[in-house]
């Protein structure tokens, strides 16, 4: 049962991921990227991480998507999407599209190979996973975390500092 | 998961949603009435006794007008928009509590909690939710191809994103005092002081975001009649356009159970006193009644904010002062603990 949920959920992600590539329209583009957020969501209610499926909508597309539609409606889709598609970046994408390949495979090899050298998965259920998952943030991964804020916080100055420039002038 | 179970739950969700289709249908006759009654008049009194029967006159008359597709319109996303609408704000209740477990004067074996499923992250989901929602209103104004609702869209996305920010952060002062994202949780922490009490600052924050989350006076730009027609629904005719009609009506109820839940104790009785011999379930209606009420009262009181005020609001007022209610919420629990 959860098996055929892992792979009707897989199969819509992959699916709609292609459709954001492929599709002309801009607004459709930016639709299939929140059906696929939606599935991937639906991926981590299967593995137990209700925390991450809810923060994935809530954050990816319930704000920075809103954002992109947002840009996308000043668009007007008629005129972009007569523009001739280019495709520069060939041999850059081949080679990276070839990395990420090899970290996959290395990765699934790794785990195929000794399943049991896996750490094992947080408690769920009495506890909740959020609490295990703010546990880990706040001990294990407190210095990726720092880190992460920091760089947040500099992009943020970044912006009003670039914005501010616009309205001095 | 017996049989049982699975009866007991599609019984729960047949019920609650009945129940909450009925509240839309008599919140938009209770509109009528009290905004008659702030403006002296009687408000609609012809359809039944008192005008009880107009909701269902309404519906029938939307029902049956014509339905007009409008040439111009990306049609996929013009019929999808009114439905994500509506789906999202509808699904919210799942998880909000209705009343303490019950076996309903012993019909089952065992008692069975008044809400559709208790999830770990409650909160997070009617949150996750409500920013959905936002999608039916922006695409709405977007596939109608048409200037008024542009705008109308524009202005929701921009709106929704701005509170969502302060509605979100004045949450997390409750969540630091029951410490769980459970909304079974919540309720049952506030068996002797309901939060209202602890968080002030947190529930004043919450409310006025709450009246922007859902569109309502005096934040109701994207539709704001006199500049923008009728803004993101005006190329909308007959049943679709009373969805956008139901699911504003639906989001309030939402916000208004979220409201009695997180900061009025949810289905508890008063502080100190109990349940006073009212079942729980009463205790909750009443209290939502109560902020639905709030609602119209409100809509029909206060004039409309200029857009520019409300951003300002939004960023500069709401969310320092939601950041400082989190900060003193934290300093209160590590001093009195």
């Amino acid at each position: 049962m959860e098996q055929f949920f892992f792979f009707l959920f897989a199969a819509g992600a992959v699916i709609s991921a292609l459709l954001v590539i492929s599709r002309r329209n801009v607004m459709h583009c930016a639709l299939f990227l929140v059906l696929t957020f939606f599935f991937v969501a639906a991926i981590f209610v299967l593995l137990k991480a209700e925390f991450l499926a809810a923060v994935q909508v809530l954050v990816y597309a319930g704000a920075i998507m809103v954002l992109f539609t947002f840009v996308i409606f000043l668009v007007h889709i008629p005129r972009t999407e007569k523009i001739r598609q280019t495709f520069r970046q060939k041999n850059l994408a081949l080679a990276l599209g070839l990395l990420l390949g090899l970290e996959v495979a290395y990765i699934l090899y790794g785990t195929m190979a000794a399943p049991a050298s896996l750490p094992a998965a947080a408690p769920v259920g009495a506890v909740g996973n959020t609490e295990s998952f703010g546990v880990a943030l706040f001990t294990r991964f407190l210095f990726p975390f720092e880190v992460v804020s920091v760089l947040l916080l500099a992009a943020m100055i970044g912006a009003i500092v670039l914005a501010k420039k616009e309205i001095d002038r | 998961m017996s049989v049982l179970w699975w009866l007991v739950t599609l019984v729960k969700v047949g019920v609650i949603f009945g129940a909450v289709l009925g509240v839309v249908a008599y919140m938009t006759l209770a509109e009528r009435k009290v905004s008659g009654h702030i403006q002296l008049r009687l408000g609609p009194n012809r359809v039944g006794p008192f005008g009880l029967l107009q909701p269902i006159a309404d519906g029938l008359k939307l029902m049956f007008k014509e339905d007009i597709i409008p040439d111009h319109v990306d049609k996929v996303i013009y019929l999808l928009a009114p439905a994500i609408s509506t789906v999202a704000a509808f699904a919210a209740y799942a998880v909000i509590p209705l009343g303490p477990p019950t076996d309903f004067f012993g019909l089952l074996p065992e008692p069975v909690p008044l809400q559709i499923a208790d999830v770990n992250i409650g909160i997070l989901y009617i949150f996750a939710l409500s920013s959905m929602g936002v999608y039916g209103i922006v695409l709405a104004g977007w596939s109608s191809n048409n200037k008024y609702s542009l705008l109308g869209g524009l202005r929701s996305s921009a709106q929704m994103i701005s509170y969502e920010l302060s509605l979100g952060m004045s949450v997390v002062g409750v969540l630091m005092m029951s410490g769980s994202l459970s909304l079974t949780r919540v309720v049952e922490d506030q068996a002797g002081l309901w939060y209202v009490f602890l968080q002030p600052l947190g529930f004043i924050i919450f409310i006025i975001a709450a009246f922007a989350e859902t569109n309502r006076l005096p934040f109701d730009l994207p539709e704001a009649e006199p500049e923008l027609v009728a803004g993101y629904h005006t190329e909308y005719s007959s049943m679709k356009f009373s969805l956008f009609f139901m699911s504003e009506y639906a989001a309030m109820f939402t916000i208004s159970a979220m409201a009695v839940t997180l900061y009025f104790g949810g289905w508890q009785g008063l502080p100190g006193l109990g349940t006073l011999g009212i079942p729980p379930v009463l205790w909750f209606v009443g209290k939502v009644a109560f902020f639905l009420f709030l609602f119209l009262w409100v809509r029909w009181t206060l004039p409309r904010f200029r857009y520019d005020q409300l951003m300002n609001l939004g960023w500069k007022v709401f969310l320092p002062l939601s950041l400082l209610n989190v900060l003193l919420t934290g300093l209160g629990l590590v001093l009195l603990r």
